[in-house]
């Protein structure tokens, strides 16, 4: 995490002091930080649903009935999650058909 | 940053990657809700009733947005400002 933000820091800075920003380089790495962004939104609430539905009394350990719901579960999740992306892409297509 | 700024096409970019990052947190906010108000037991697979109701979930969502905005607007230009009714 440090070496990822102060790398940022370094290129930005580098190339602005030779002149011209790297636009092309900031793009990039403005691309990587959104992908861990979501990737990190998506695991946090996956991980909050899943352990709401799966782990009722949590025990000495993670058995191995919990481990099969939290597999099933996030599988459901990302499915629920591709349903929802899908269906509201498409609504935002129609009511721009109809503008 | 002023440079950055200043460079027509890093602007378009982030208009764009801005426009891409609204979408994806309604993806997650409505994901999340409709999670809570569709998912009973996670199954091995996702059965037709629930998909229908993730799809319901977010359509009835964008209704209910747009009707109280809409909503909101009528209420704002039969009656007083909406400054002066949020205050009293």
């Amino acid at each position: 995490m440090d070496g990822f933000s102060s790398d940022f820091a370094a290129g930005a800075g580098g190339a602005g002091g030779a002149g011209k920003v790297d636009a092309g380089l900031i793009m990039e790495q403005v691309k990587v930080q959104i992908a861990v962004a979501n990737a990190q939104e998506l695991l946090q609430r996956m991980t909050d649903k899943c352990f709401r539905k799966c782990i009722g009394k949590p025990g000495s350990s993670l058995d191995n009935s919990e481990q099969k719901c939290v597999a099933m579960c996030m599988d459901r999740y990302m499915d629920a999650w591709n349903i929802v992306s899908k269906t509201y892409n498409s609504r935002l297509q129609r009511e721009r058909a109809r503008m | 940053m002023e440079a950055a700024g200043a460079d027509p096409a890093l602007q378009r970019f982030i208009a764009a990657e801005s426009q891409r990052q609204r979408f994806q947190q309604l993806v997650h906010g409505l994901s999340e809700m409709c999670w809570d108000k569709c998912m009973d037991k996670p199954g091995p697979k996702l059965d037709s009733r629930t998909e229908a109701c993730f799809v319901n979930c977010v359509e009835r969502f964008i209704d209910t947005s747009q009707f109280i905005l809409n909503r909101l607007e009528q209420t704002q230009k039969n009656k007083a400002p909406f400054s002066e009714s949020l205050s009293d």
